[in-house]
């Protein structure tokens, strides 16, 4: 038995939750009519708590990012309220600011699209909360430009809520250049501010200082869909799904070899099995996942059918939950390859404003490319000598989320590095690529 | 009887030192601009890191300025040219040679701005200092221009060519500038460029059409006062006459003349001033003075 | 720049404003070397006292002002 298999059974498989889609969550009867008619029949009106009322549902409920970082929403909330009461007068007196991140950079990712195209009105009412919550008067949601589909469905669904008479606060609709880091918090303050969609250098961070010098709460808006129902149903019935350390559902994206690829509304909690076997299953022996996306790691298939799905289980695991997006990798596909393919472009969608990035991404790329496309032996002691320099010294996160995928594909794909560099590359290095990456993206740095 | 006056330039210590520190503070402010040039295409030898030359940049300029205080004082503080407190640091206001001087004032003020906003840098943060520093390439031309211009000894070869050395320093260090980076933002670079040899051959042109063509310091603005203030003062040297001497008297002149006075330039720079009328004690004849 | 009493000094990149000038390496090569593009790396952290004078220095001297130095360790990963 060699080394990686013995490492994998004696990892211990903790009990798992019941897999079940959970009655009343975000995507349950979204089969019906997304208009608002039907958003009011499945939902309810929306519920008129206090702004203090609203705070303690949400933190009692222990909601947390849905957009990758998974920081715990009411404590955010609380340090925006904090921060705005803190600034300076006009500061003060303009209050804070509330960003509804649509946004999806993650080329792998379908969930936020979906979500705004079949229940947009969960995302307003989730905005018109969140803006109470924090005494914002000024609302923004961020869309990107090219995402057709849900820019129509949030422009429809805002027209109906005006003609009802619902919000109090204005949505002002954002459009955003489709760039992988276009889509990070501050890169988005700083469109707000009129400058370009290009991360910033923080602190300050937005919760302090974001649009107009105001304190801005940003929120990915699935986030902000499940204060919409967290509202209306209580924090008890949040917490009745999910794990204790990971309450309720949560939206993925599971595509590559799985028989049923689409977004599902799972409980965290659930392991890897239950998730692909909910995808349909796979197609074929699958010899790894990648889980967390772009910015996430690859695990080998055992350990990722064994791993929990909440933030603290993949991270134990070796990779992250992220934007909840799982790709089952086949055998016979060529990892190294694949995964030079999305360095590659993530060297490209590289905003171009920090040199660490700008010269170590495509110096990185190069390297596995060498490995995966031509067995070159210098390559793994290259990809080494420049990892530690390209991690966390940029304006984002964008360089560390690449070293680590990349130092994920080593060590997984380990026994393939070996047969590169003795070989020559795999005949899976030849296969169609399996990883999507978008043609037509926007260069990373700004027009 | 030929009242004649050989009045020069003024032989006070003050007026030379003006001059002197002038060029100097030209020297200091020509290598201050080539320095930060070679700080800005990120020159660097063993012998001359980057520190070293950021150093020398901002010690030199700090030098410039004392220079210039200096240069400023004297130039004040020399009763031959008036140039009056305000000119310091409002342009064109003197009567000595306003415009040329004027130019100098101008160079001047840009360096303040330069030199406080360089010395608070850290407070008034990045952008705002770069755009400041921008006009040091203003300042500079300004300064040589001023120099050439109301400097009473451009035509001396020692001093022209010091000069020209300036000139020449920084046209090389310009060009090594615009071509640091070269493609980026090429038509900016070509146009700046086009701009700065557009200067430099004017600048050559009026050189030799103005300062350095006799009769330079009428056409500057050198106002008449300087040649009776000196004659009125100990700087005034043999006082030719002919005719009755003794009608006349000795220097100090104190008399009341009817009459008229005539100023012209002659070939080296010389004004002749010709006073034809009769004082009050007697009759003087028509005469010639001169002075530089 | 002072630094308050009872706060640590730390010295923070901004990596926006960043061009490479590498004077801060020559200024403070006890904290800060080089990576293989002439980028600034902090290899130490905070600043001890007797290297305090010479960070100032360091900060004042870079020409884009990228280099800062703040009272305590807001950006953990640098």
């Amino acid at each position: 038995m060699n080394r990686r298999d013995a490492y994998e059974e004696s990892l211990t498989v903790p009990a798992t939750v019941p897999v079940q889609v959970a009655v009343g969550g975000l995507l349950a009867g979204v089969d019906g009519r997304p208009d608002l008619t039907g958003h009011l029949l499945r939902h309810g009106e929306l519920p008129d708590q206090s702004a203090a009322q609203l705070l303690d549902v949400v933190e009692r409920s222990g909601l947390a990012g849905r957009g990758g970082a998974g920081f715990p929403t009411g404590r955010k909330m609380r340090a925006v309220i904090a921060a705005a009461a803190g600034g300076g007068r006009s500061v003060r007196q303009a209050g804070p600011v509330v960003v509804a991140n649509g946004c999806e950079g993650e080329p792998a990712s379908s969930k936020d699209k979906t979500l705004l195209v079949l229940a947009p009105h969960l995302v307003l009412d989730g905005i018109t909360l969140a803006a109470r919550a924090v005494g914002a008067a000024q609302t923004y949601l961020c869309l990107h430009e090219d995402d057709h589909e849900a820019i129509r469905a949030v422009q429809y669904a805002l027209g109906e809520r005006r003609a009802a008479g619902i919000d109090s606060a204005r949505v002002q609709v954002t459009l955003v250049p489709h760039r992988y880091v276009a889509s990070e918090e501050s890169a988005l303050v700083r469109l707000l501010n009129g400058g370009p969609a290009l991360p910033a250098f923080t602190p300050p961070r937005p919760f302090e200082r974001g649009v107009g010098g105001r304190a801005t709460l940003v929120n990915n808006v699935e986030t902000l869909a499940h204060l919409a129902l967290i509202a209306r149903h209580g924090p008890d019935w949040f917490r009745s799904q999910g794990a204790p350390d990971a309450p309720g559902t949560t939206l993925v994206t599971v595509t590559g070899a799985v028989a049923a690829p689409g977004v599902y509304e799972i409980p965290l909690g659930i392991t890897g099995r239950d998730l692909l076997d909910l995808a349909g299953g796979p197609t074929g022996p699958v010899q790894a996942v990648l889980a967390g996306g772009y910015f996430g790691a690859w695990l080998p298939a055992a350990r990722a059918m064994a791993a929990r799905i909440t933030p603290a289980g993949l991270t134990q695991a070796g990779a992250a939950l992220g934007a909840g997006i799982f790709i089952a990798f086949p055998a016979g596909s060529c990892g190294l390859a694949e995964t030079a393919r999305v360095a590659r472009y993530l060297a490209g969608q590289s905003a171009g404003q920090c040199g660490p990035c700008i010269n170590g991404l495509p110096s990185l790329a190069a390297g596995l490319e060498a490995l995966a496309l031509r067995g070159d032996r210098r390559a793994p002691e290259h990809l080494a000598k420049i990892a530690p320099y390209v991690t966390g010294r940029g304006a984002c996160r964008l360089p560390d989320g690449a070293t680590r995928l990349i130092g994920s594909a080593l060590t997984v794909f380990a026994p393939d590095v070996r047969a590169h560099l003795a070989h020559g590359p795999c005949p899976g290095a030849g296969h169609a690529p399996l990883l999507p990456i978008p043609t037509t993206a926007t260069s990373g740095k700004a027009r | 009887m030929i009242l004649a006056s050989d009045v020069v330039t003024s032989t006070t210590p003050l007026w030379y030192a003006t001059r002197a520190t002038g060029v100097i503070a030209l020297v200091l402010l020509t290598g201050s601009v080539v320095l930060g040039i070679l700080v800005q295409v990120r020159f660097a030898t063993d012998r001359w890191p980057r520190l070293v030359a950021i150093g020398v940049h901002r010690n030199l300029s700090l030098l410039v300025l004392a220079f210039l205080t200096l240069h400023i004082l004297t130039a004040e503080l020399d009763t031959f040219a008036p140039v009056g407190w305000f000119a310091v640091l409002v342009p064109f206001l003197s009567a000595y040679r306003s415009l040329w001087l004027g130019l100098g004032t101008v160079a001047f003020d840009l360096l303040l701005a330069i030199t406080v906003t360089s010395l608070l840098r850290t407070r008034v943060g990045h952008r705002w200092w770069r755009l400041v520093h921008w006009a040091s390439y203003a300042c500079w031309p300004l300064a040589v221009v001023h120099g050439l211009g109301t400097g009473s000894d451009t035509t001396q070869p020692v001093i022209l060519g010091i000069t020209a050395v300036c000139v020449a320093s920084v046209v090389v260090a310009g060009v090594w500038r615009l071509n640091s980076g070269w493609p980026e933002q090429a038509g900016v670079r070509v146009a700046a460029g086009a701009f700065g040899a557009l200067v430099l051959i004017a600048g050559v042109a009026w050189t030799m059409a103005g300062p350095l063509r006799p009769g330079w310091a009428a056409r500057a603005g050198t106002p008449v006062s300087p040649v009776v203030q000196s004659s009125a003062t100990a700087g005034a040297t043999a006082l030719s006459t002919t005719g009755s001497a003794s009608a006349l008297g000795s220097l100090p002149l104190n008399t009341a003349i009817t009459g008229t006075s005539t100023s012209s330039t002659s070939a080296r720079d010389q004004v002749a001033v010709t006073i034809d009328g009769s004082s009050v004690s007697g009759t003087l004849a028509a005469s010639t003075g001169s002075s530089q | 720049m002072m630094s308050k009493p009872g706060t640590t000094p730390h010295l923070r990149i901004n990596p926006l404003a960043c061009h490479a000038h590498g004077v801060c390496i020559e200024a403070l090569p006890e904290m800060i070397g080089s990576d293989p593009w002439g980028y600034p790396v902090l290899w130490e952290n905070p600043v001890p006292g007797h290297l305090l004078a010479h960070a100032r220095r360091a900060v004042a001297s870079c020409p884009t002002l990228a280099l800062q130095l703040v009272d305590s360790d807001t950006n953990p990963r640098q």
